[in-house]
């Protein structure tokens, strides 16, 4: 690529550096979207009454987007050249934040327009924490220079610890109705946790592409010494990955306290490995610098039809387990073989 | 004297022995025998653990998956020993344990070692295929009729003491824990592919240019901590007197942290033995002793992050204050 030579070559055959140009900025991407639709398609095969029913796909959209958001949240950390394992603990932080403002500060005769006044509260309350908790881990990453893995792995401890020390280890429950009402409900037939989702998906979007922060982000990344010497602010990038990472995790919290109407300081500690795999296979590279949103979030949604199909098959989630273990071992390998093609072809 | 003063061994020792005075001060029960044992018993497979761990991480890598592997040989290796109903001297089910365990490791080391991919990631994976394999096609319930040679081992105790509640002791096993602590020891001081271990974990570049091969060490480590990480399973097994295929699991982190607490770096090249164990009894003391000083026990988690985060945090301070001297062209 670097020889003038190649794109005076390339100029002449200008289809040929289409595809090629296609291929790698979205190869990936394309299989990954090829992905999706088999799986899907088998699913479908396997059992369409029950796949292509309409409980079913609102079970699925239901279901993926918070696991969505912890994926996006540990996407910022390893974009910048870190990971973030702090992301579950973080979110059962912030929901149990609001659960509290919500069980213990409204008062019982309030009416409708003062609850929902405390709800609000509590929601910006959680967003709060989240950010607080990222800024936290963004501090110890970028300016006492913790390797970013162990930070995280201590946050996660301590945010969970200080979660256990609030609730004391029980969960918090009898959280307003409306809480749970808008968990499950649907604006224009589309269910309110997705609508969250898809928010957030833009709002990713539009912070790693269009911005130039996104840029900065991506370069730092990839080669944080380099990108000081040229000017960025590096630690600053840094922190703001990581407190974008709390506040999406912060949301998460929330969707999650919705879904199951309490709060509680170990809840969904599976989703942390799944959030990681899902990240990876979506082509986040766990070295750094690079992520795309779209694959990230075809990678989730490809997950969820597998995890809900499998479900439908009525196999154990044990067996859940190995096929995402298997799924992120064939994913790696693929990635691969095919940048060890790309590289044979430039 | 100075490069004693800069360790974090030093600093950890120093707080485990605060620790101990004070509990000891404030409640008399923490000195007891009673307590100690308890303390080593529940130090004997974390121990192992932490030993291998330790060796991972010096060599720059990071392993999740031992706490599937030793759930994985130690159920596996029960079932073999129950369903064939063999009379075997108990040293078979540890030989079958540290095989299986190896294997496993090996296949960790594929991926690592030959294909080059990144580490946790691999290990994240395999876990979640070693444990689902195990839980779906080869749990067959709680195995709690443990042949009679494994029994037998679990009633053998050093130092046994009689107390008014019965007679207290130290399991045999825990010998099996300082040798592989002393193995350890020698192999990371004494040996060249100890030394290869450290080098490989500084700076692998350089590693390779002296001549260390950088696969073969890889290798070298995956299978050494499946085969511990088998060991130590058989040892749960051992000691609980019954096989549950879902204990172990989710253990990782914490051992990890105690190494990491005990001076190694996850970006290599670092760590002791002996700071590794000392980490690893002060969080064992904070989750069992806690309790002790009227502590309660949901203030665990919390003191264990803070002190990874301030253990941790103070020496990435002193790394980066000795880099300032050494180089002040490249900071700023």
């Amino acid at each position: 690529m670097s020889n003038p030579l190649h794109v005076n070559e390339d100029k002449k055959q200008g289809r040929f550096n289409l595809n090629k140009d296609f291929i790698d900025k979205y190869g990936d991407l394309t299989l990954l979207f090829f992905i999706m639709i088999s799986v899907f398609a088998i699913m479908a095969i396997i059992n369409p009454n029950v796949f292509l029913s309409q409980g079913m796909m609102l079970s699925i959209a239901n279901q993926f987007p918070i696991l969505g958001l912890l994926t996006l949240a540990m996407m910022f950390a390893m974009v910048s050249g870190g990971i973030d394992l702090s992301v579950v603990s973080t979110a059962n932080l912030s929901a149990i934040m609001a659960s509290i403002i919500m069980v213990q500060y409204i008062p019982a005769d309030a009416s409708a327009g003062v609850t929902t006044l405390y709800i609000l509260l509590s929601i910006v309350c959680a967003l709060l924490v989240g950010c607080v908790a990222g800024l936290f881990n963004g501090i110890l990453v970028s300016v006492v220079g913790i390797p970013a893995i162990i930070v995280t792995l201590g946050t996660m401890q301590l945010y969970m610890g200080i979660a256990l020390v609030l609730t004391k280890g029980k969960s918090i429950v009898g959280l307003p109705t409306i809480v749970s009402e808008v968990g499950a409900g649907t604006l224009f037939g589309i269910p309110f946790p997705l609508i969250i989702f898809i928010m957030f998906v833009i709002f990713s979007y539009f912070v790693l592409n269009l911005r130039d922060y996104g840029l900065k982000l991506q370069m730092t990344g990839s080669n944080p010494t380099a990108s000081k010497f040229s000017g960025i602010n590096v630690t600053s990038i840094t922190i703001k990955a990581y407190v974008i990472s709390g506040l999406l995790a912060a949301v998460a919290g929330l969707l999650m306290t919705a879904a199951t109407n309490a709060a509680k300081a170990d809840f969904g500690t599976t989703y942390l490995l799944q959030a990681i795999l899902v990240a990876v296979m979506g082509g986040v590279n766990p070295y750094g610098g690079r992520g795309k949103v779209a694959g990230v979030v075809m990678a989730v949604i490809t997950m969820q039809i597998l995890s809900s199909g499998l479900g439908m098959l009525q196999v154990s989630n044990f067996f859940k387990d190995f096929m995402w273990g298997t799924v992120l071992i064939i994913v790696l390998l693929a990635n691969l073989f095919y940048n060890k093609k790309i590289s044979k072809l430039s | 004297m100075k490069r004693i003063l800069k360790t974090n061994e030093f600093y950890i020792t120093i707080v485990l022995v605060l620790l101990i005075f004070y509990i000891g001060s404030q409640n008399s029960t923490f000195f007891s025998i009673n307590n100690w044992f308890d303390l080593i018993r529940s130090g004997i497979v974390p121990g192992i653990f932490v030993i291998g761990t330790l060796l991972v991480l010096i060599s720059g890598g990071i392993d999740v998956s031992f706490p599937a592997i030793a759930a994985f040989s130690m159920y596996t290796t029960t079932s073999i020993i129950t369903s064939l109903d063999f009379d075997v001297p108990v040293i078979f089910a540890f030989v079958i344990g540290a095989l299986i365990g190896l294997f496993l490791g090996f296949i960790n080391s594929i991926f690592i070692a030959f294909l080059k991919l990144p580490t946790l990631i691999v290990t994240l994976g395999t876990a979640s295929i070693y444990s689902g394999f195990l839980l779906t096609f080869i749990d067959d319930g709680q195995i709690t009729r443990l042949p009679e040679a494994m029994t037998n081992l679990s009633k053998t105790r050093i130092f046994e003491i009689t107390t008014d509640y019965g007679t207290i002791g130290i399991p045999v096993v825990f010998l099996i824990t300082v040798a592989i602590a002393v193995l350890g020891w020698f192999l990371l001081k004494y040996t060249m592919i100890g030394r290869s271990i450290y080098a490989l974990g500084g700076d692998e570049v350089s590693a390779e240019r002296m001549g260390i091969s950088s696969v073969k060490i890889k290798v070298f480590v995956y299978c050494f901590v499946g085969t511990l990480a088998g060991i130590a399973g058989v040892i749960h097994t051992i000691m609980t007197r019954n096989s549950n295929a879902s204990d172990l699991l989710g253990g990782e982190l914490l051992i990890i942290a105690a190494v990491v607490l005990g001076g190694a770096r996850i970006t290599g090249g670092h760590g002791t033995i002996y700071g590794s164990l000392i980490a690893l009894l002060l969080i064992l003391i904070i989750q069992n002793s806690l309790i002790l000083l009227g502590i309660p026990s949901y203030w665990q988690r919390f003191v264990i992050g803070a002190l990874i985060l301030i253990g941790t945090g103070l020496s990435a301070i002193q790394v980066k204050r000795s880099l300032e001297k050494r180089n002040p062209i490249m900071t700023e």
